[in-house]
């Protein structure tokens, strides 16, 4: 196959909130950018969040960074790196001022000023009580910003490649990066885009689980390219379970409408998160309320004829309220649960949300490995922003609204610190191997040939079930050892894909084939970890880990305070130091200590 | 619930083989969770994987499949499969040029939401902090700010049929006003400059197609009136 090739400063692969904030950084300072995005930027993932993005701006209630700090480092169950969770929490009002100032349309306070929300896991002076800090434009936030972040890039005049499926990173024998490979849809020919800096945006794997918040694009792309690339996946064991999903559809509910007062109700109408979290009740982090849901219906109090759900109930919030709030929940909650919640509660099920592991950054966006001796050792030309990098800020735990401040944040510093190389004289365009594209063409030519192969579908919908069933918001010993056998079974199915379609033109069944490689290696690293991490913490719970005197919550400081790193090659492990030191004297490190709500 | 069969007539074209585009009986057999015409499309998929079409969040907020379905535009995650008169006929988004299958180029359709300047403009030095909005001026961009660029409405628009390359379409003039009633945008002159236009505005007719199939409830008819009114405001 010919292969063309296109010379770039620098490569952005995905057009997410993330994806966008870096290519904004790049295209401002003048460099040669390409940002490659296998859908239109608007219809990236980040469209999909809705509740807000967190900033201490106090426009509503007193607020500082601080705050913000203690709350991140908690709901991380003190596996974020408190270096990266610093600087996140000190640059969130900047960052969200500028998005203001690029036109985002968010609700207003009475006095003119960003409108604020209260959210699980944010509270004031250290775990009181909750705080208003999630910024928001009605429940669209992320349709708001990702739009807003597209807008810029157009007056910026961002270079897009739309609708171009990266397909394999570049690196060579020093193991620096060189680019990516990556294929047009409409023709299917592929192309190298050979850079001097590779940034990588490509968002979430949660399609590897049955049951998913996710889009149909988030399978994972950049962290499968990067694993098959010889780079170790970060922590991979710690999916986020957003506890309101539309039971049955998956679709996501926002924390924000318990954070406009909404309350989870059992089978008898109790509101039981007054049991497991007494203090912030209905607004306890994400992993406490998906596992006091689950722990409500396994032991018989879910709601329904089969008992596999709990009600979100705002039936007693005013009409009004939800209109001007809570808008888009009302349109989903009557598309997809058939219900109008100003009239009738919401049934919800805890559904996979968020990936909080991934390709190992350092708060400047760099992709850190481990390398004579330097556990944190940066890769030559690659960078890495959003879901699918770790920095990592949301350790074995996501607080809401962390997500879109961590695409800012951090897009923001990717394209900061790749400017900073470009300017410095330090990124150096490499030549490239002979053998660039080999990886991806020999991928290809194997699809195309393949014959007596695998359904992608089959295989695909065996992946998710096994997720679902091996690797849920419980974990068990027995059953992660055979979900680790299982996983590893349709890995070896994945390599014997076959399509019909063998069409150039926008071939779906060849995007999903390949789509499903990069989940596969999603799917192994997190059975792989989860079986490995022998204690509890945040959304990583096991049966034989349980709250003890020595281990509070299970969680075993002792032996398990650091991060996994898991190598494709081999399902091999390894770990490093979890950062307890914050990135300046501004602030003590948070302390270790029982999380409770 | 029981299993039910649907039945559809769905346009394909492969340029890659096919001479012309045709229209395929084909049928699917649901199970009990799919409600939607994409749940449903999906199962398609897993007996024909050359089924294409565009899709991604299945929730009516990233606008990815938007199709032709029984005549009218609108969103397959978003129609009740139930909901349709069998068998349920499919086509690609109309008067843009066909891909393949329901997969259209919608390159026409982002260049003139593109030369509205769909961004916000405001040459002030920007102040430290977030440039004050009351929350009555914030509530102009209410049905503005939330289209999805998903093309239901400029597709379903003669004026754009007839003109695509010279009338800016609903979903542009819709931008068009979301930056027009921003308190903070400082450009309204030159935006209006811009569509001052036999063509660029002024080819709607106010037939409100557009209205009829915004999966989103939003009105570009009421908000190109209100730039009309700006021009006739602007003149006096």
């Amino acid at each position: 196959m010919n292969v063309a090739k296109r010379t770039f400063d620098a490569v952005i692969v995905g057009a997410g909130g993330a994806g966008l904030r870096a290519a904004l950084q790049l295209s401002e300072a003048g460099l040669k950018t390409a940002v490659l995005t296998k859908v239109f930027p608007t219809r990236s993932h980040t469209v999909a969040a809705q509740g807000g993005v967190a900033a201490s701006l106090g426009n509503s209630t007193e607020d500082n960074w601080h705050w913000h700090m203690y709350d991140t480092v908690k709901g991380s169950d003190w596996l974020g790196d408190q270096d990266a969770i610093e600087f996140m929490c000190k640059k969130a009002n900047e960052v969200v001022i500028e998005l203001e100032h690029y036109g985002m349309p968010f609700d207003r306070t009475d006095n003119g000023k960003i409108y604020q929300r209260p959210f699980g896991g944010h509270s004031m002076n250290y775990g009181q009580a909750p705080v208003m800090r999630s910024c928001a434009a009605a429940d669209r936030t992320g349709h708001a910003m990702l739009h807003a972040l597209y807008q810029r890039n157009v007056r910026a005049n961002t270079q897009f490649f739309v609708e171009w499926m990266a397909l394999d990173l570049i690196r060579d024998a020093d193991g620096d990066v060189l680019g990516v490979t990556a294929m047009e849809m409409e023709t299917g020919e592929v192309s190298i885009f050979h850079a001097k800096a590779t940034v990588f945006a490509t968002g979430g794997a949660g399609r590897i689980y049955y049951s998913s918040t996710n889009a149909f694009i988030n399978t994972g792309d950049g962290v499968g390219m990067a694993a098959r690339a010889g780079i170790p996946l970060e922590d991979m064991e710690f999916w986020q379970f957003h506890p309101t999903g539309v039971a049955g559809a998956g679709v996501l509910i926002t924390e924000g409408v318990r954070g406009e007062g909404g309350i989870l109700r059992n089978a008898s109408g109790e509101r039981f998160m007054e049991r497991y979290a007494p203090n912030l009740k209905d607004l306890a982090s994400r992993d406490v309320v998906s596992r006091a849901m689950t722990t409500e219906i396994n032991e018989g109090r879910g709601c329904g004829p089969d008992k596999d759900h709990v009600l979100l109930d705002i039936t007693h919030l005013s009409p009004d309220t939800i209109m001007k709030r809570l808008p888009g929940i009302r349109e989903i909650a009557i598309q997809f649960a058939g219900v109008d919640p100003i009239k009738a509660p919401i049934p919800v099920v805890p559904t996979c949300h968020y990936q909080m592991g991934g390709i190992p950054t350092n708060y400047k966006g760099q992709v850190v490995v481990p390398k004579d001796g330097n556990p944190n050792s940066p890769v030559a030309g690659f960078y890495a922003a959003g879901e699918c990098a770790c920095a990592s800020v949301h350790g074995a735990n996501r607080l809401g609204t962390n997500s879109l401040l961590d695409l800012l944040v951090f897009g923001k510093s990717a394209g900061e610190t790749v400017v900073e190389d470009f300017q410095s004289g330090q990124l150096k365009l490499k030549p490239l191997p002979a053998d660039a594209a080999d990886v991806s063409l020999a991928r290809l030519a194997r699809l195309d040939g393949q014959t007596k192969g695998e359904s992608v579908f089959d295989v695909g919908l065996e992946m998710r079930r096994t997720m679902q069933k091996h690797a849920g918001v419980f974990r068990f010993d027995a059953l992660l050892k055979e979900g680790v056998q299982k996983i590893g079974e349709v890995a070896e199915r994945a390599k014997r894909t076959e399509i019909s379609d063998q069409s150039k033109v926008w071939n779906v069944a060849r995007m999903e084939a390949l789509e499903l490689d990069n989940l596969i290696e999603v799917a192994r690293a997190t059975m792989v970890s989860a079986e490995a991490r022998k204690e509890s913490r945040g959304a990583h719970v096991r049966d034989d880990a349980p709250d003890t005197p020595e281990n509070p919550n299970g969680r075993d400081d002792a032996n398990w305070l650091k991060h996994t790193l898991w190598y494709s090659e081999g399902n091999r492990l390894d770990y490093k130091p979890v950062n307890l030191k914050p990135l300046s004297d501004d602030v003590e490190p948070i302390a270790l200590a029982k999380r409770t709500y | 619930m029981t299993k039910r069969t649907v039945h559809f007539k769905i346009y394909r074209y492969d340029p890659d083989k096919d001479e012309k585009p045709y229209m395929q009986d084909i049928s699917v057999e649901l199970e009990p969770s799919d409600k939607k015409l994409l749940d449903a499309l999906v199962r398609l998929r897993a007996k024909d994987d050359s089924m294409s079409f565009r899709r991604s969040c299945r929730e009516g907020v990233c606008g990815s499949d938007a199709m032709n379905i029984n005549g009218k535009n609108g969103l397959a995650c978003l129609t009740d499969i139930d909901s349709l008169e069998q068998p349920v006929t499919l086509r690609p988004l109309p008067g843009l040029p066909v891909i393949r299958d329901l997969i259209v180029d919608m390159t026409q359709f982002f260049k003139q939401y593109h030369s509205i300047k769909p961004y916000l403009v405001n040459n002030d030095p920007a102040p430290e902090r977030e440039r004050l909005q009351t929350p009555e001026d914030r509530e102009e961009l209410n049905g503005l700010y939330e289209c999805i660029l998903c093309a239901c409405c400029s597709t379903s628009c003669p004026s754009f049929w007839w003109n695509p390359d010279k009338f800016v379409g609903p979903a542009g003039l819709l931008a068009a006003y979301r930056f027009l009633a921003d308190t903070r945008d400082q450009d309204t002159n030159a935006r209006l400059d811009n569509l001052e236009d036999p063509y660029r505005l002024f080819r709607c007719h106010s037939i409100m197609n557009c209205v009829d199939v915004c999966p989103k409830g939003l009105n570009p008819t009421r908000a190109i009136g209100k730039i009309k009114d700006m021009m006739v405001r602007r003149a006096v």
